[in-house]
């Protein structure tokens, strides 16, 4: 496979997950404020801080409202991290690895794009046909991953795909659960053990987790649990411990392998000893940041060994 | 209710479909008896369906403009254009006919030049011609082969038979286009492929890689790739669909490189790997920054020298655009003739050479009446329509013909012949149109089955090309004679 070709399948992937993950983050975003009281002041602003969207918000946006904020996440063109550009970035590099990717794939992008782009116009991001609206572009992505799982050949550029989606998702859960956190830590709910139960309740819904985590965890809906399966469940498909391994075993098939394995290894993405979490405070949090930090490492790692091919 | 087809035809022209008397020719009686049935509203219903399925399938091209590139969708009309496989089958033997003379043709310019010599050609022709390249002159490519891909724009005029308006022999496009063009048809008109008698045009792109695997004849399982100058090019959408296609790989010039043993190879996560053929779609002077234009950076430095010492393959050759000079075009029946020893099966359309005294009075008196090329021009750039051109725009045009006559030549307006096209939404009216078959060569010879129909949508308009608001239709060859 060319180096310009797995780079951009990389990116398709990564960009393809992006897109669920925006649509399914505002989704339960909406879900949440509804079961919340409407005295417990949780800001719509959150979303825009979990995508690092803050600077890019402020130049455009004077009140953090939720139209605003669902604007900006999911119809802005000039925010780099929305959905449209996310997905306007998969049409872009499927369009120049098409010779690669089964053919339908490139159809159901396209389909997919028209599809959002005129629902948008129609209204959709509004309260009354958001839900269904993002429900249909989550099943559409799914489709699509489907589709491309049970027809590309698993070989190299499957390989590449895998990478591409898996960081992507460790990074977007790492997001998810600081963003819980901050919730946490910023609302002002006077029944203490109310607020909190709704909060990681959604915090798994955002990741698709709840069930998962109802049948392997336990049917009580607890912080220091929520986010010990996130990370460490090695079962579940959105786990950051999941997803490591998965890219694992994706880098052992590819070439050069053994030098990526290497700096995997000394980055040690899945300590452990520094954290408990048993306290829900800034330490979570803080890890969460080193572990964002560590995935950007890595794919500095892959960018170096495959992508840029020197001569 | 449908059209009524003796209410159609109201032009002069051939057209397509219906003939003067208002009643369907031979191949087309089955597309005219559906389309009766059809209303207005169901035609309509019917393009929109067509134009979904452009969007869904991201059928586009780029069109150039000021501002930038704008990828648009593919312009399409639902109805498709018919010829009898009969009638086919002839003029496929003149595309292949006329192919294989060019090649001799371009193996003899750059060798012994002996149709230059024996006084066919006058040599100033070849010394002048821009497309002539220097670096090529001894090498000889396999099977002799300089053009293996050649798109051939075809039109009809109004005594219904086919001729030759030019031939294009350096990267032709559109191939992509005539096949998407059948798989929207068959999403549209489902109905009319039940008989059976239209004959499918799919083997094209399994043609195009036997083609070039054959230019590596010592390699078992050659490596091929299409080298594009990269997504602003107009015709990425169609580099990318042939690629995957045909399996293989899609590259831009820095994927390559020339290695100190003169080999090329591509960049891949594996390291370096080698290329045994390359089917390129830019232009010869963009191939290699060493040898032509330096600041290129499409291309790919030291190419040149792996093609002249055979470490790699490219198809078209370096310098088969000397071929598609619209001078020599002029001379390409006497070219079948000496080299072939045959008649041409397709004509030429009549042409004047300017740089001939007699005949360039003759091209500046009636320039109002004529069509004024030049030579080296592609997608319908830089040309005079007599008829359809202001008396400053044809004054302006005597000034470039005087100031360099060997770049350009006249041809009569021709009457193109028509065809029903649905216009402002659910009206069928006729539309001039011409026809780009695609043909191969290398040690053996394809054809496509019938091949690219571009047609002039605004009204009386002889302008075709994409990049000029023309759009396009389904050509159908259709076996009359089946059961």
């Amino acid at each position: 496979m060319l180096s310009s070709v797995a780079e951009r399948i990389y990116w398709t992937s990564r960009y393809l997950q992006r897109v669920e993950s925006s649509a399914r983050l505002v989704n339960v975003y909406t879900n949440l404020l509804m079961d919340l009281p409407k005295d417990i002041n949780i800001s719509w602003f959150n979303l825009v801080t979990l995508n690092s969207g803050d600077a890019e918000y402020e130049a455009r946006y004077k009140v953090r409202d939720e139209r605003n904020v669902v604007k900006f996440t999911l119809a802005d063109d000039t925010n780099s991290g929305s959905m449209l550009v996310s997905l306007a970035m998969v049409r872009e590099n499927l369009r120049t690895t098409r010779d690669v990717m089964p053919e339908s794939a490139w159809e159901l992008i396209n389909e997919l794009t028209t599809f959002a782009k005129q629902s948008i116009k129609d209204g959709c991001l509004n309260r009354g046909k958001r839900h269904e609206f993002l429900t249909q572009v989550t099943n559409q992505c799914q489709l699509i991953q489907g589709y491309i799982a049970s027809t590309l050949s698993h070989d190299e550029v499957w390989d590449m795909w895998c990478i591409g989606r898996h960081l992507e998702c460790a990074d977007m859960t790492t997001r998810i659960l600081d963003a819980g956190t901050h919730v946490l830590a910023t609302h002002d709910d006077r029944d203490e053990a109310h607020a909190p139960l709704i909060i990681w309740g959604n915090v798994l819904r955002s990741s698709g987790a709840d069930h998962a985590y109802r049948r392997n965890v336990a049917a009580s809906v607890g912080g220091h649990k929520v986010a010990k399966f996130l990370i460490f469940d090695p079962h579940f498909p959105r786990s950051v411990h999941y997803c490591i391994s998965s890219m694992e075993s994706a880098v052992k098939r590819l070439p050069k392998s053994r030098k990526i394995i290497a700096s995997m290894k000394a980055l040690d993405i899945r300590q452990t000893s520094s954290v408990r979490f048993t306290e829900l405070d800034d330490q979570l949090s803080a890890y969460c940041n080193d572990l964002q930090v560590k995935l950007g490492e890595l794919h500095g790692i892959f960018s170096e060994n495959w992508f840029s091919a020197k001569k | 209710m449908g059209i009524n087809w003796k209410e159609y035809q109201a032009s002069f022209f051939y057209d397509e479909l219906i003939n003067k008397k208002g009643n369907a020719r031979l191949p087309a009686k089955r597309l005219a008896t559906y389309l009766q049935s059809l209303d207005g509203d169901e035609l309509h219903r019917r393009q929109q369906l067509a134009e979904a399925t452009i969007q869904d399938m991201g059928i586009t091209f780029t069109v150039y403009t000021e501002e930038g590139n704008i990828d648009r969708s593919w312009p399409f009309d639902i109805i498709p254009r018919t010829i009898s496989a009969k009638q086919w089958s002839k003029t496929a033997e003149g595309l292949i006919q006329r192919l294989q003379a060019l090649n001799l043709f371009i193996d003899d310019l750059y060798h012994d030049q002996k149709i230059l010599k024996d006084g066919i050609i006058p040599r100033e022709i070849i010394d002048k011609s821009v497309n002539f390249r220097k670096e090529c002159v001894g090498i000889s490519p396999p099977h002799g082969v300089w053009a293996h891909i050649c798109g051939t724009d075809l039109v009809r005029d109004d005594d219904g038979e086919f001729y030759v308006l030019e031939d294009n022999l350096r990267v032709p496009s559109g191939v992509s286009y005539m096949l998407e063009n059948r798989s929207i048809t068959k999403r549209v008109l489902p109905e009319l492929f039940e008989q059976g008698n239209i004959l499918p045009i799919s083997g094209y792109t399994n043609q195009l890689f036997n083609t070039l695997a054959d230019l590596a004849p010592n390699v078992e399982k050659p490596e091929i790739v299409i080298l594009t100058p990269g997504i602003y090019n107009s015709a990425y959408f169609e580099h990318a669909f042939l690629a995957q296609q045909m399996g293989v790989e899609l590259v831009e010039g820095s994927d390559l490189t020339v290695a100190k043993n003169g080999y090329v190879y591509m960049k891949t996560i594996n390291g370096l790997e080698k290329v045994d053929v390359i089917y390129r779609r830019i232009d010869d002077l963009f191939l290699d920054p060493t040898v032509f234009n330096k600041e290129s950076t499409l291309g790919v430095p030291g190419l040149m020298k792996a093609w002249q010492t055979g470490k790699v393959a490219l198809a078209n050759a370096p310098g088969a655009g000397v071929a598609d000079d619209k001078v020599v075009y002029a001379y390409v029946p006497q070219i079948i003739k000496y080299y072939l020893d045959q008649d041409p099966i397709i004509p030429n359309v009549e042409t004047f050479l300017c740089s001939d005294k007699k005949q360039r009075e003759y091209v500046i008196e009636n320039i109002a009446k004529l069509v004024v090329k030049p030579a080296n021009e592609s997608g319908g750039y830089g040309m005079l329509v007599g008829p359809h051109s202001t008396k400053k725009e044809q004054a302006e045009f005597v000034e470039l013909i005087k100031n360099d006559p060997r770049n350009y030549i006249g041809q009569p307006t021709l009457a193109l012949s028509t065809a029903p096209t649905l216009v402002s939404g659910d009206k069928l009216e006729p539309r001039h149109l011409d026809l780009r078959p695609f043909v191969l060569q290398s040690k053996t010879s394809y054809v496509t089955t019938g091949g690219l129909t571009r047609v002039a949508m605004k009204k009386g308009s002889l302008v075709v090309n994409s990049s000029q608001g023309g759009g396009s239709k389904d050509t159908w060859i259709v076996d009359t004679e089946a059961k």
